[in-house]
């Protein structure tokens, strides 16, 4: 009995000292007690296949392919309704005209929800840069991204939004292209909430509707 | 006549069967407490190729999660960053730093950065993060406070159980849409989560899959 007692402790303790407790951090891949179909011989997103030279199972465009559509919007994609956008209004992809040159006017109807879509991007995707108000102080104008302009001065505010479009689609000098984050829709949007924000930053107290000055205290 | 039986056996049974129990306990102690994807996954850290940390990026910088984990709230799968994302800022930022040197070679030769897959779940599940994204539930419920990780590590188990945890009862998780990659944001008390809760189950009609066809296909 008592060899028993001793071995079954040093068992407990062995165990416990190599197994160590939930939680603990572990450098090594985690086990699978049962792998029974845990892993397939199926090409998941992000994996590895040994078939290309690089290894990558996604695969990077094919240079000069014409998009038609996302994943996420697969349904109207394949319907035989489908009507292909860029067709219709090239604008709207390109942000150019028919002579090639920056549109001037948005090629879609701006509504509050556009614009709200558009604060809701650029918070994500332009304020480390550019900063809330666009003042280009964002956080990383401390750490080094010292060329980030403001949009508040005569030169930004004479861009048309077919500019600013292509500065978000393309990249510009030292900014680089956020065409593969942002949809068309979405670009517009947030060429709209920097529309807004310009307009925001230089404004007087006339721009005010009258009947609001009050609540601001004007 | 001697006696047949010794002594001590007298209270061998009662050895044996106290003997039987400690060990019978102890292995089954053992196999609940170890054989679970509570030990096996959770804290799972692997050395990642370049030292990324979210804690600088996420609770530092600001930044949001969507800006690298891009498709995240469109795509059944979770995005990571392509070298590009990266260099956006470290282009300029920290344009030398040797920590950074294989996001710069993979920028200019397009060979991905081999970064670590963390979590996985088995190859029979069919997980979706965009519905969930769209439906208010937080990246912290599945994986923790990513934002406060130096390196990421596997947080939460990832079992059936606790998919099912949430999937029985969603109003004690979800949030505002607009709160989901805010990982700090909790509701003052217990009673306002599930009040709030059961407002956004009904509007969003949300009714998430208890059968099993609905996450093994
Ligand atoms: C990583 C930092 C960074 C981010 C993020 C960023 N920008 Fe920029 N942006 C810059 C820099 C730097 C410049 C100056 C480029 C130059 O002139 O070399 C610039 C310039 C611009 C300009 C002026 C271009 C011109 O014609 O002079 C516009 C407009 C602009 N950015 C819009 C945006 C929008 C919209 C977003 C969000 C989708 C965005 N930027 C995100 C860094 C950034
Ligand atoms: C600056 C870009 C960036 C931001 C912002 C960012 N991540 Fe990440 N994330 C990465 C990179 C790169 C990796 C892969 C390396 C690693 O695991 O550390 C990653 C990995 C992860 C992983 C582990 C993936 C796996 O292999 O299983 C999770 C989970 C994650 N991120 C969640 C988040 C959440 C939640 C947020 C928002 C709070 C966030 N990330 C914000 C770049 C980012
Ligand atoms: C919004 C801009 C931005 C983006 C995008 C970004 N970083 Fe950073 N990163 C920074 C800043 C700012 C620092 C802090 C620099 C400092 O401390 O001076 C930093 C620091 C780092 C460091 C530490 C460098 C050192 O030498 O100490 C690493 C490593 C790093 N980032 C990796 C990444 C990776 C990998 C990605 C892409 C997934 C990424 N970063 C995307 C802004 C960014
Ligand atoms: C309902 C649970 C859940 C939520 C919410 C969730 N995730 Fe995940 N995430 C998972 C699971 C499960 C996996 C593993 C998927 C797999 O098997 O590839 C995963 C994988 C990932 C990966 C790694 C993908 C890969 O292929 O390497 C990243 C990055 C990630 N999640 C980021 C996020 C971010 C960012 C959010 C919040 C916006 C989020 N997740 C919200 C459950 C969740
Ligand atoms: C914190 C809450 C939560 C957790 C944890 C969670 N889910 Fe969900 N799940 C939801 C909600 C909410 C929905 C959306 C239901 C709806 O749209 O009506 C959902 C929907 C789903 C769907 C249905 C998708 C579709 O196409 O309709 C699947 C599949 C799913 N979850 C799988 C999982 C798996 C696998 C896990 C575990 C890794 C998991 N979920 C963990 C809350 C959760
Ligand atoms: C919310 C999504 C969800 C639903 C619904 C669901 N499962 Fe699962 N199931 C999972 C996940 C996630 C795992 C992987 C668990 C793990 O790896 O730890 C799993 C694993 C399993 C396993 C393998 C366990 C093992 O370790 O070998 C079986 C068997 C299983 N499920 C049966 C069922 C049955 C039967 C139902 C219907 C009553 C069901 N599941 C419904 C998510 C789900």
């Amino acid at each position: 009995m008592r060899i028993f007692l001793a071995v079954w402790l040093f068992v407990v303790v062995a165990t416990v000292s190599i197994l160590g407790f939930r939680g603990d951090k572990s450098r090594s891949a985690p086990r699978w007690v049962f792998p029974d179909m845990d892993i397939q011989a199926k090409y998941l997103p992000q994996g590895q296949n040994e078939f290309f030279a690089d290894e990558r199972n996604d695969r990077p465009m094919v240079p000069g392919a014409v998009l038609r559509g996302y994943n996420s919007d697969i349904k109207e994609v394949f319907d035989g309704e489908y009507v292909f956008a860029k067709a219709e209004n090239p604008a709207l992809f390109t942000g150019l005209n028919e002579s090639g040159k920056p549109v001037t006017e948005f090629p879609l109807e701006v509504t509050y929800d556009l614009v709200q879509l558009g604060q809701k991007k650029y918070t994500i995707f332009c304020q480390p840069c550019h900063g809330r108000v666009g003042d280009g102080m964002g956080i990383t104008k401390k750490y080094g991204m010292s060329a980030t302009p403001t949009y508040h001065d005569d030169g930004k505010r004479a861009l048309s939004v077919g500019d600013i479009f292509n500065t978000i689609t393309h990249g510009k000098g030292t900014m680089f292209p956020y065409g593969m984050k942002l949809n068309p829709q979405e670009r517009w949007a947030v060429v709209a909430y920097v529309r807004a924000l310009q307009l925001s930053q230089n404004a007087t107290v006339n721009d005010v509707p009258t009947q609001y000055r009050k609540e601001l205290g004007l | 006549m001697a006696n047949i039986f010794p002594k001590w056996s007298n209270t061998a049974p009662i050895k044996i069967l106290i003997c039987l129990a400690l060990t019978v306990g102890t292995v089954v102690a053992g196999v609940t407490y170890w054989a679970t994807p509570k030990y096996l996954r959770v804290g799972y850290q692997p050395i990642q190729p370049v030292a990324f940390e979210h804690s600088l990026h996420v609770d530092q910088l600001g930044m949001d999660c969507l800006y690298c984990h891009t498709f995240v709230d469109r795509s059944e799968h979770s995005n990571v960053p392509a070298a590009s994302t990266c260099m956006n800022c470290h282009s300029m930022v920290k344009s030398d730093s040797p920590k950074l040197a294989p996001i710069r070679n993979s920028y200019e030769s397009g060979e991905p950065v081999p970064w670590v897959k963390i979590h996985r779940t088995p190859d029979y599940v069919y997980f979706n993060h965009s519905v969930h994204i769209n439906r208010g539930v937080s990246c912290v419920h599945c994986h923790g406070q990513v934002n406060e990780m130096e390196e990421v590590y596997h947080a939460k188990p990832l079992s059936m159980a606790f998919c099912l945890e949430c999937h029985r009862n969603p109003e004690n998780f979800i949030r505002p849409i607009d709160e989901v990659t805010n990982l700090n944001f909790r509701y003052d008390s217990r009673e306002e989560q599930i009040e709030q809760g059961t407002k956004f189950v009904h509007d969003w009609k949300v009714n998430p899959p208890q059968s099993c066809s609905g996450c093994h296909r």
